[in-house]
């Protein structure tokens, strides 16, 4: 932590800490497989969650292949590129983002920022992760089943998802199910300890008003998705039954060939209101960690504290609450009634409030910091770009008369990419190169960081942004073929060709990172316990990485918010969480006063 | 989905409005010095086993709640809705049920005021009475199918399939839980772990009962 250390402990009463009570691993298989430590969990959830999410970057190359050079590659048929979309989304949606900012940051974040040696339900914690390597497992099973995955679209629409006809409608769409629904139970174990962690297990003085907002966003989005995901999950079990003991929860009577199918009187428009009242809080459980995490990257790489922290939490959970309120915002084409349709516009339209409030706080503590042009630095502002861009296009097709003619339209691929894909995505890779050093000890390699970061930044909007022009012209998107259309020019073509060349560039940057990740984990250097110069208990462990336990024999003792940066009158640019004010030293003797 | 909405939003409002009290003129920015006082403690009839069971109540309650969102939406789209006549037998199971809760509720008093022997056979009593539940549940399946009301038959039927079996199936867990805190007993355990894993069953048991007792209400209703 810097030049001086300090011994909490003599400012007040030490926390009474015994012999831990937590289970201490034993050999290398208690240590690394069957650990209970959630910093372990959290780098399993991680390399799951990056393993599967590279086979979801595959299936994209795949697909962009098949647009920008049509029949190039005789693998890939119409039934087998709407398997790869499904597969590609499902995938990046669930599987990665939620898995690795919940599972991942959250596991390794939470009780490090929040003083605690463990999460409260080590156990439960363990099981968690094994239960989301079995959905993965499953969900993976579906590729090699005879019909393949199901090609049924990412938001698995009933009739057509089950319906004879669909890829993968045997076998695929089963597992897809299985799997959605072995996820949730998992998840729902971890947020449980997600949550009670951030409510019992903050060490002393760390209120809730002290959180990093970090432990902020994934702690709303934990909440949410606690409550968003049983949706999921009660429309998973109605499918399943659907789809395997012939109930018509979903499934209309359908003629097919003269004759009539055994279901009879299902709603699909029930399905579309489960899936969407999950899946819109979705969006904000992968988008607020991802807002908490970039704003800790910005106070600390602009070494100024965050403008209107108190806004910023408010402002997360006012979004949280807000996202259950817009579901159907994603039904304007199913159909509904003028002032339905009126109401969740305007609900859709309040949600920018606070979101701007957030981006602009973010912009006014870059303003005058003394800004550090770090890796994370680099990807946080790169985030700022793509939200703000991708939110853009958002406020459009909120509204009614806007998306219905642009809903089925690549608009629509290149708004959602930019604001729930790039933008997270780039947190997450500001967020590993940021704690990486902590994780391991070691920094991660500087020039193949900025390689990186450039490439993936202008690569994918050289990918995203001309997607909008096309949808603008009506080119419909989850097409596998255009075939000879009139109103789509022939540059439309020329211009998927750039989109994919650049995909694959971009892809190939990705390995640069994964490379960067395995070569410093040996080779980079040293980075010592604090090399950012941050306030947050994380870096003010007596070990790099973190023993078991977090830290050490007494748990820290909290003074102050995370964002003490740059305190006038104070010698160095950055007070830790623990540092009582007695023990700050100023610059000079005569000045001392009130800290402020 | 109004039932969810509005259960959705008295969460969400307890939830904030607890938020508020925490944050209400708090100075963030404003360190404490170490010699003033610190935060007050978390109390400590407020534990973490609690919370937890409180957290996992708020997800159950979701997931009953869209359940039966999707259960009154399905019930006002269509004239083909038919509701299945509800068995006599539901009144037994219902009795049963609302008899385990109560002895699961003696044997929480009986673990606080640390009489051991009662604790057992309230223990043991809950236990039984809900496995009559579920027995009696799968006996009422059975004689609706024998009266030809098949799961895909109706919509109607379908529902009362579902949310029979979602409930039981959150009664097996807690049956497992159940089974835990048997082995905690006998295993000799201190008292107060022993209080901690029984107090948690009963208030499942409660908050099941009442699910329950909504759900068969709704169905009668209909």
């Amino acid at each position: 932590m810097g030049e001086r250390e300090y011994d909490a402990s003599s400012y007040a009463p030490p926390a009474e800490v015994e012999e831990m009570e937590l289970p201490h691993p034993k050999g290398f298989f208690g240590k690394y497989v069957w650990s209970q430590d959630a910093k372990v969990i959290a780098v399993q959830y991680g390399l799951t969650a990056t393993a599967i999410g590279l086979v979801a970057l595959v299936l994209s190359l795949l697909m962009r292949l098949q647009l920008g050079f049509p029949n190039s590659l005789s693998l890939i048929d119409p039934g087998s590129y709407l398997q790869y979309v499904t597969m590609h989304g499902m995938i990046m949606v669930v599987y990665l983002l939620t898995a690795i900012f919940l599972g991942g940051f959250g596991n390794y974040l939470i009780p490090l920022m929040c003083g605690a040696r463990d999460m409260v339900f080590p156990y439960l914690n363990m099981l968690s992760y094994w239960i989301y390597l079995a959905s993965v497992l499953i969900l993976v099973a579906g590729f090699f089943v005879a019909g393949g995955s199901t090609g049924a679209g990412w938001t698995l629409y009933p009739p057509q998802a089950i319906s004879p006809g669909t890829p993968g409608v045997d076998t695929g769409i089963v597992l897809m199910l299985v799997s959605l629904a072995v996820f949730i139970v998992g998840f729902t174990m971890g947020g449980l300890n997600y949550v009670v962690t951030v409510l019992q297990a903050r060490t002393r003085g760390m209120t809730l008003m002290r959180l990093p907002l970090t432990v902020w966003g994934i702690f709303m989005a934990t909440v949410m998705a606690l409550l968003a995901f049983p949706a999921l999950f009660v429309a998973v079990l109605m499918m399943l039954m659907d789809r395997l003991i012939g109930t018509s929860f979903f499934m209309p009577e359908m003629l097919s060939m003269g004759e009539s199918s055994d279901h009879r009187g299902g709603s699909p428009l029930l399905f579309q209101h489960l899936f969407w009242f999950f899946g819109h809080p979705e969006v904000y459980i992968v988008a607020l960690p991802a807002f908490g995490i970039v704003s800790d990257l910005i106070a600390t790489h602009a070494r100024k504290n965050i403008f209107g922290y108190r806004m910023m939490v408010w402002a997360i959970i006012i979004i949280g609450a807000l996202s259950f309120v817009v579901w159907a915002h994603h039904m304007y084409v199913s159909g509904m009634s003028p002032y339905f349709g009126f109401l969740f516009a305007t609900t859709t339209l309040i949600i920018a409030v606070p979101t701007a409030i957030k981006v602009y706080n973010w912009v006014l503590t870059l303003w005058r910091g003394n800004i550090r042009l770090t890796l994370p630095m680099l990807f946080a502002i790169g985030f700022l770009f793509t939200f703000v861009n991708g939110g853009l296009s958002g406020l459009f097709l909120g509204n009614v008369t806007v998306d219905v003619p642009l809903s089925d339209t690549y608009f629509v691929v290149g708004h959602f990419h930019m604001v729930m894909a790039v933008a997270p995505i780039l947190v997450i890779f500001g967020a590993i190169y940021h704690w990486y050093p902590k994780i391991t000890g070691r920094m991660l390699d500087e020039t193949l960081g900025k390689v990186h970061f450039w490439i993936t930044f202008l690569g994918t909007y050289v990918i995203y942004y001309p997607m909008h022009f096309m949808g603008l012209e009506g080119v419909p998107r989850r097409y596998y073929a255009y075939g000879e259309t009139t109103f789509i020019s022939d540059s439309v073509q020329s211009l998927n060709a750039v989109i994919t060349v650049a995909a694959f560039i971009v892809a190939l940057a990705q390995l640069l990172f994964l490379f960067n990740l395995a070569w410093s984990y040996f080779r980079g250097r040293e980075a010592g316990s604090n090399p950012w110069q941050a306030t947050t208990l994380e870096w003010q462990t007596p070990h790099t990485p973190p023993r078991h336990g977090n830290f050490g024999k007494a748990l820290p003792i909290v003074y102050r918010w995370p964002y003490d940066y740059s305190v006038p009158g104070v010698k160095q640019d950055f007070i830790p969480q623990n540092v009582p004010p007695e023990a700050v030293e100023r610059e000079s003797d005569t000045r001392r006063g009130g800290e402020r | 989905m109004t039932v969810t909405l509005v259960l959705v939003v008295l969460m969400m409002a307890a939830f904030a409005g607890w938020l508020f009290r925490q944050s209400f003129n708090v100075r963030p920015w404003v360190a404490a010095s170490a010699r003033g006082q610190l935060p007050a403690p978390i109390p400590p009839s407020v534990t973490a086993p609690r919370v937890g069971l409180g957290v996992l109540l708020a997800v159950v309650t979701s997931v009953f709640a869209l359940t039966v969102s999707a259960y009154l939406m399905r019930r006002e789209m269509g004239a083909d809705w038919q509701s299945p006549p509800l068995p006599g037998l539901l009144w037994g199971n219902t009795l049963a049920l609302a008899l385990a809760s109560l002895a699961l509720q003696v044997a929480w008093q009986a673990a606080r005021r640390g009489a051991t022997r009662r604790l057992h056979q309230a223990l043991a009593v809950g236990g039984g009475l809900t496995l009559a539940f579920l027995v009696g549940q799968l006996v009422v399946w059975r004689q609706l199918e024998a009266a030809g009301y098949y799961l895909s038959s109706n919509p109607a039927n379908a529902f009362f399939y579902l949310l029979t079996a979602l409930h039981a199936a959150h009664l097996l867990g807690g049956l497992v839980a159940w089974g835990r805190v048997l082995a905690r007993l006998h295993g000799g355990a201190g008292a107060l772990r022993q209080r901690a894993g029984v107090e948690l069953c009963a208030l499942y048991w409660h908050f099941l009962l009442l699910v329950w007792a909504l759900v068969f209400g709704l169905m009668l209703s209909s």
